[in-house]
C-alpha cells in the first residue's frame, strides 16, 4: 500500500497539472477566436484573387509563352515539399498529422524515382521530418518570433521557394498544412503551389464570359501576380495552420484537463481509502492492546 | 443623384472599404485611370501610389504599395498594402521608401547584367519616393 505522503504529493502534483493544461486551453481558445477572424478576414482577398488568376489563367494558359510559375518546368522530377507547422506542441496531433502526410508524400515519391527536397517551416516540422529525411532537408524558416502572422511573413517564404525555383532546384513545389475544419477536427493538407494550379472559371458562367482589357498586357499581369499567388496560397495556408493549431491545442488541452480531474478522483478515493485503513488499524492495535491487560 | 458602384478595397490581411461609390481613381502601373460606374471591364496592376476614392460622403484616400484592381459590374482592388492616408506618418513613409531601397539594392546585385528587373526595382523605388509629393512628406533618402 502507497503510503499517505506518497499519495498527497501526487495529488497536489495532478492538481497544479490541471492548473496549468486549464490556462492554456483558455489562452488556446482566447488565440482561437484572433486566429479565425484574421483567417476570416483574409477570405476576401484570397477569393477575389484566385477568381482574376482562374480567368486570366484559362486565357493565356496554353500557350508556349505562359510564364513557367504557370505552366511549369516540362518536368517533375524534383519536387520541393514544404512543410509548414507550428513552432510549440502541446497540441495534440497537430504537427504530427501534418508531418505523417509529408513523409507519405515524400515516401511515394522516392518509390517513383524522383528526387525530393524538404523545406520546413516552424520548429516541429523540423524536428519531425529530421527522423526520416534529414538529409532531403534544403532549408528552415524559423517563425518563432513571429507573434502575429503577417503578409509579410509569408511573403519572405514565398520569396525563399521562387528564389529556389528560379535557381532551377526543383519543378513542383507543394505546401503541407492543416486545414481548420472545427475545433475538434482539422485535416491535413496537400496543395500544390508551384506550378500553379487555379480552379478555372466555369465555362458559360457570367463571370468567365467577361471579357476583360488588360493594363498593362496579360502576360505583365500574370508575371506579376503570379509570385504574389504564391505568397497568397502560403498566407493562407499559414492563417488555416495558426487556427488549427490552436484548435488543436485546445481540444488537446481540454482532454488534458478532463483526464487530470478523473485521475485526482481516482487519486483521492485511494488516499481516503488508505488513511481509513490506517485508522482502523490503529484502532484494532489500541482495543487489542486495552483487550490484552 | 449621381449614379454609384460597388467598390472593395481588400488587403490579404483585412478587408479595408467596401461602399457604394461615384469614382475611384487608380494609380495603374502604366499611368492613373479613374474608374466610374459602366466602366469596361478592365485588369490593371497597379504602381505605388494614392488611391482617391469618391463617395456620397466626400472624398477617402488611401496609400498602396502595389497588388491590382479588376474593374467590372463592381470595382475590386486587391492591394499588396494599404493603408489609409491619414494614418501615414513620416515613420511609416520612410519605413516603406526604405524597403524598396534595399529591394532596388538587391535586385542590382542578383541581376548585375539584366537591366529589366532592376529597372522595374528602380522604377518602384521612384514612385515610392513620388508618393511622397502627393501626401506632404519627403523622404530621409533621395530617389537614387
Amino acid at each position: 500500500m502507497p503510503n499517505l505522503k506518497d499519495l498527497k504529493n501526487r495529488i497536489a502534483s495532478v492538481k497544479s497539472t490541471r492548473k496549468i493544461t486549464k490556462a492554456m486551453q483558455m489562452v488556446a481558445a482566447a488565440k482561437l477566436r484572433r486566429a479565425q477572424d484574421a483567417a476570416e478576414m483574409a477570405r476576401p482577398y484570397t477569393e477575389r484573387f484566385n477568381a482574376v488568376m482562374g480567368a486570366l489563367a484559362s486565357s493565356v494558359g496554353d500557350s508556349d509563352s505562359a510564364p513557367k510559375l504557370l505552366s511549369g518546368t516540362g518536368k517533375d522530377d524534383v519536387h520541393l515539399l514544404v512543410v509548414l507547422t507550428a513552432e510549440r506542441g502541446l497540441c495534440g496531433g497537430f504537427n504530427a498529422n501534418i508531418a505523417k502526410l509529408a513523409k507519405q508524400k515524400a515516401t511515394e515519391l522516392k518509390a517513383k524515382g524522383k528526387t525530393v527536397k524538404i523545406l520546413t517551416v516552424g520548429k516541429k516540422g523540423r524536428d519531425a521530418m529530421k527522423r526520416d529525411f534529414g538529409n532531403l532537408s534544403v532549408g528552415h524558416i524559423d517563425m518563432s518570433d513571429v507573434k502575429r502572422i503577417g503578409y509579410a511573413d509569408a511573403q519572405g517564404i514565398a520569396k525563399d521557394i521562387l528564389g529556389r525555383f528560379d535557381a532551377g532546384e526543383f519543378d513542383v513545389a507543394t505546401i503541407f498544412y492543416a486545414k481548420f475544419v472545427n475545433v475538434v477536427s482539422q485535416t491535413p493538407t496537400a496543395q500544390q503551389v508551384i506550378p500553379a494550379a487555379f480552379d478555372a472559371p466555369e465555362q458559360g458562367t457570367a463571370e468567365a464570359s467577361t471579357l476583360y482589357d488588360y493594363e498593362p498586357d496579360e502576360e505583365a499581369i500574370l508575371a506579376d501576380l503570379l509570385p504574389r499567388g504564391v505568397a497568397t496560397q502560403i498566407f493562407a495556408a499559414l492563417l488555416e495552420n495558426g487556427a488549427s493549431e490552436q484548435g488543436a491545442r485546445m481540444s488537446a488541452m481540454d482532454n488534458a484537463t478532463r483526464n487530470a480531474g478523473e485521475m485526482i478522483d481516482k487519486l483521492t478515493i485511494e488516499y481516503n481509502r488508505s488513511r481509513q485503513a490506517v485508522i482502523t488499524n490503529e484502532l484494532i492495535e489500541i482495543i487489542s492492546g486495552a483487550e490484552a491487560l | 443623384m449621381a449614379e454609384t458602384m460597388q467598390f472593395d478595397l481588400v488587403s490579404p490581411e483585412r478587408s479595408l472599404m467596401s461602399a457604394q461609390v461615384k469614382s475611384v481613381q487608380i494609380p495603374g502601373a502604366d499611368g492613373d485611370m479613374t474608374a466610374m460606374p459602366n466602366h469596361a471591364p478592365l485588369i490593371t496592376t497597379l504602381r505605388p501610389g494614392v488611391l482617391k476614392v469618391e463617395t456620397d460622403k466626400g472624398i477617402e484616400e488611401f496609400v498602396v504599395t502595389g497588388g491590382f484592381a479588376e474593374l467590372g459590374e463592381s470595382l475590386s482592388v486587391l492591394a499588396e498594402r494599404a493603408v489609409p492616408k491619414a494614418d501615414v506618418d513620416q515613420a511609416a513613409y520612410e519605413a516603406m521608401v526604405d524597403e524598396a531601397h534595399a529591394a532596388y539594392k538587391q535586385t542590382k546585385e542578383t541581376f548585375k547584367n539584366e537591366p529589366g528587373p532592376v529597372d522595374d526595382a528602380a522604377k518602384l523605388l521612384a514612385d515610392m519616393v513620388a508618393v511622397g509629393t502627393h501626401i506632404g512628406l519627403s523622404p530621409k533618402q533621395p530617389s537614387l
